[in-house]
C-alpha cells in the first residue's frame, strides 16, 4: 500500500498534481491511498516551502513544480 | 438531508433572481453607469492589453521559469546574515510570486524553518505588494509617481514592518520545525549575465513600446518618444538573437517568427501595433512548440494570462459600474467619494488604509478601482495608502497568517500595516 500525499493550499497546480499522481498510480496498477494536505503548518513539517509537493510514503519526492506523468510513475515506484 | 447539500445553489439562484427582479434598468444613473463600465473596458482593451499586459505576461512567465525560488531562499535560511535577509526578502517579492497562494507557504517556511519572524514578515508584506505586473500597471494607468511611490514605499515598508515585528517579539523563540528545507536544485543552463540581458531586453521592449507622448515638443523625452518604435524594434531584434544563441531556439523558427513582423513594420510604419501583434504571435508559436524551458516559459506566461485577464476584466467592469471613468460618475455619487477619501486629512488616509486592509483585491484589480476613486475625487495620499495596505492584506489571508503565527502577532502586523500606510499616504499627499 503506497501512501501518496499532495501538499498544497488548494491552487490550480496542486489539483493538477493530484490528478497526475492518481493517474500514475492507477496505470501502475498498485494499491494506493491519496491524502491532500492543505494546512500550512503540516506542510511545513515536511520541510516544503514551495507548493505543490508530492510525498510518497512520507518522503518528499518533488516540490515546487508539477512533474510529468512518467516522472511521477518513477517517483511512486522507487 | 436534501437541503443540506442543496442550500448553496438555492441561495445563489434566489440572490441572482432578486438582483434582476429589482434591476434598476431605465433609471438614468444606472443606465449611465452601465455605459461607463463598457467605455472603461474598451479603454483598457485599446490602451493597455496589447502593448502593456501582453509583454508583462511574458516577463512574469520568464520570471517564474528562469528565476528559481530556491536561489532566493538560500539567503533566507536559518543561518542567513540578518542584513542580507531583510534586503532580499523586501525585494524578492518583485521577482517571485504573483499570487498569494505561493507567498503564504514561503512566508510560513521562512518563519518556521528559516531566517525568522522579521524577514518572514518583510517577505509576507512585500510579496504581493510589489510584484512586477502590479507595479507596471499602476505606473501605466495611475501615473509614474504613484507607480514609483508604490514600489519604493512597499520596499521600505516591508523592512520597517519586519524590523518592528522582530523588536516586539525578540524575546520569543519559536520552536523551529525540525525538518530540513526541501528545495528543488536549480538547474544552471546559462550564466547569470545572459539571463540578465534577456530580462533587460524584455523590460526595454515593454518600457519603450509604452513611452507616452511628453507635453514638450523638444528635449530628451520627446526625442525618445519620436524614436520609440525604432528602439522597440532594435530591442526585439536583440531578443531574437538572444533566443537564438543562448536559449537554443533553432534559427529557422526565429526566422519564421521575426520576418513577418519585420516586413509589416517596414510596409506599414504608421501602424506599429500590427507589427507588434504579429511579433507576439510569432514568439508564442515558436515558444509553445519548442519543448524544454522555452515551452515552459510560454506555458507559464499563458497561465498568468488565463488567471489574471478574467479577474481584471471583471474588476474593470465593476469599477466602471460603481465609479465611472475619470471625469464621469457611476452608481456611486462623486461627493461620497470625495467626502470619505478626498483631500489629505488623517481621516481620509486612515479610512483608505482600513478599507484597503480588509477588502480582497484579486490580482491587479486594485488598479481600475483606484482609477475610478481618483477620478471621483480621491486624494493622492489616500490613493497611495490604499495601494500600500490593500493588496498585501485581506480578510481571508489574515486568517491564514493567524494559523501560522497566532492571533496576537497577526493583530500587531495588521495594525502596523494600517498605521504605516496612513502615515505614508499623508507624506505622499503633502508632496504631490
Amino acid at each position: 500500500m503506497k501512501k501518496i500525499q499532495i501538499l498544497g493550499t488548494g491552487c490550480a497546480k496542486c489539483n493538477k498534481l493530484q490528478e497526475i499522481s492518481e493517474q500514475a498510480a492507477k496505470e501502475l496498477g498498485i494499491a494506493y491511498e491519496v491524502e491532500k494536505v492543505k494546512e500550512l503548518n503540516k506542510i511545513m513539517d515536511f520541510g516544503v516551502m514551495i507548493t505543490p509537493a508530492l510525498v510518497v510514503d512520507g518522503e518528499v519526492k518533488v516540490a515546487g513544480k508539477v512533474p510529468s506523468l512518467e516522472e511521477v510513475k518513477k517517483m511512486i515506484q522507487e | 438531508m436534501f437541503w443540506k447539500n442543496e442550500w448553496k445553489p438555492l441561495v445563489w439562484i434566489t440572490g441572482i433572481f432578486l438582483i434582476f427582479f429589482y434591476l434598476p434598468v431605465g433609471m438614468p444613473r444606472f443606465d449611465n453607469a452601465v455605459m461607463e463600465a463598457l467605455y472603461l473596458a474598451r479603454w483598457y482593451a485599446e490602451e493597455h492589453v496589447l502593448l502593456c499586459l501582453v509583454p508583462a505576461f511574458f516577463i512574469a512567465g520568464a520570471i517564474a521559469v528562469f528565476v528559481s525560488e530556491s536561489s532566493v531562499m538560500k539567503y533566507l535560511g536559518p543561518t542567513a546574515n540578518k542584513v542580507i535577509a531583510y534586503g532580499v526578502s523586501s525585494v524578492s517579492g518583485s521577482i517571485l510570486a504573483v499570487c498569494s497562494c505561493t507567498v503564504l507557504p514561503l512566508f510560513a517556511g521562512i518563519y518556521r524553518m528559516g531566517a525568522g519572524l522579521g524577514p518572514a514578515t518583510a517577505f509576507l508584506y512585500s510579496g504581493p505588494a510589489i510584484n512586477v505586473l502590479a507595479i507596471i500597471l499602476t505606473a501605466r494607468v495611475l501615473g509614474l509617481e504613484l507607480g514609483i511611490a508604490r514600489a519604493v514605499g512597499a520596499i521600505l515598508f516591508s523592512i520597517v514592518i519586519g524590523l518592528v515585528m522582530h523588536l516586539i517579539y525578540r524575546k520569543e523563540e519559536i520552536e523551529k520545525a525540525n525538518a530540513m528545507m526541501h528545495m528543488p536544485e536549480p538547474e544552471v543552463t546559462r550564466p547569470l549575465w545572459q539571463n540578465v540581458i534577456y530580462f533587460a531586453l524584455m523590460v526595454g521592449i515593454l518600457v519603450f513600446a509604452n513611452w507616452s507622448k511628453p507635453e514638450a515638443v523638444t528635449g530628451v523625452w520627446h526625442i525618445i518618444y519620436s524614436f520609440k518604435w525604432i528602439i522597440t524594434a532594435a530591442a526585439s531584434l536583440s531578443l531574437a538573437l538572444v533566443l537564438l544563441f543562448w536559449f537554443g531556439l533553432s534559427w529557422w523558427k526565429i526566422f519564421l517568427a521575426s520576418v513577418p513582423a519585420a516586413v509589416i513594420a517596414l510596409l506599414f510604419p504608421q501602424h506599429p501595433m500590427i507589427s507588434f501583434t504579429v511579433g507576439v504571435i510569432g514568439l508564442s508559436v515558436i515558444t509553445s512548440t519548442a519543448g524544454g524551458e522555452n515551452q515552459e516559459w510560454f506555458s507559464q506566461s499563458w497561465g498568468f494570462a488565463k488567471q489574471i485577464l478574467p479577474l481584471l476584466l471583471f474588476g474593470v467592469l465593476i469599477a466602471g459600474l460603481l465609479l465611472g471613468r475619470p471625469g464621469h460618475e457611476g452608481i456611486i455619487p462623486s461627493e461620497w467619494v470625495s467626502n470619505a477619501v478626498g483631500g489629505n486629512s488623517i481621516w481620509a488616509n486612515l479610512f483608505a488604509s482600513v478599507a484597503g486592509a480588509f477588502m480582497y483585491f484579486a490580482t491587479l484589480t486594485e488598479v481600475p478601482i483606484l482609477q475610478g476613486l481618483i477620478g471621483n475625487g480621491m486624494g493622492n495620499g489616500p490613493a497611495l495608502a490604499l495601494l500600500l495596505a490593500g493588496p498585501a492584506l485581506s480578510l481571508p489571508n489574515m486568517l491564514v497568517i493567524r494559523s501560522v503565527m497566532g492571533t496576537k502577532k497577526t493583530v500587531v502586523y495588521v495594525m502596523l500595516v494600517i498605521v504605516m500606510s496612513t502615515i505614508c499616504g499623508m507624506i505622499f499627499g503633502a508632496m504631490f
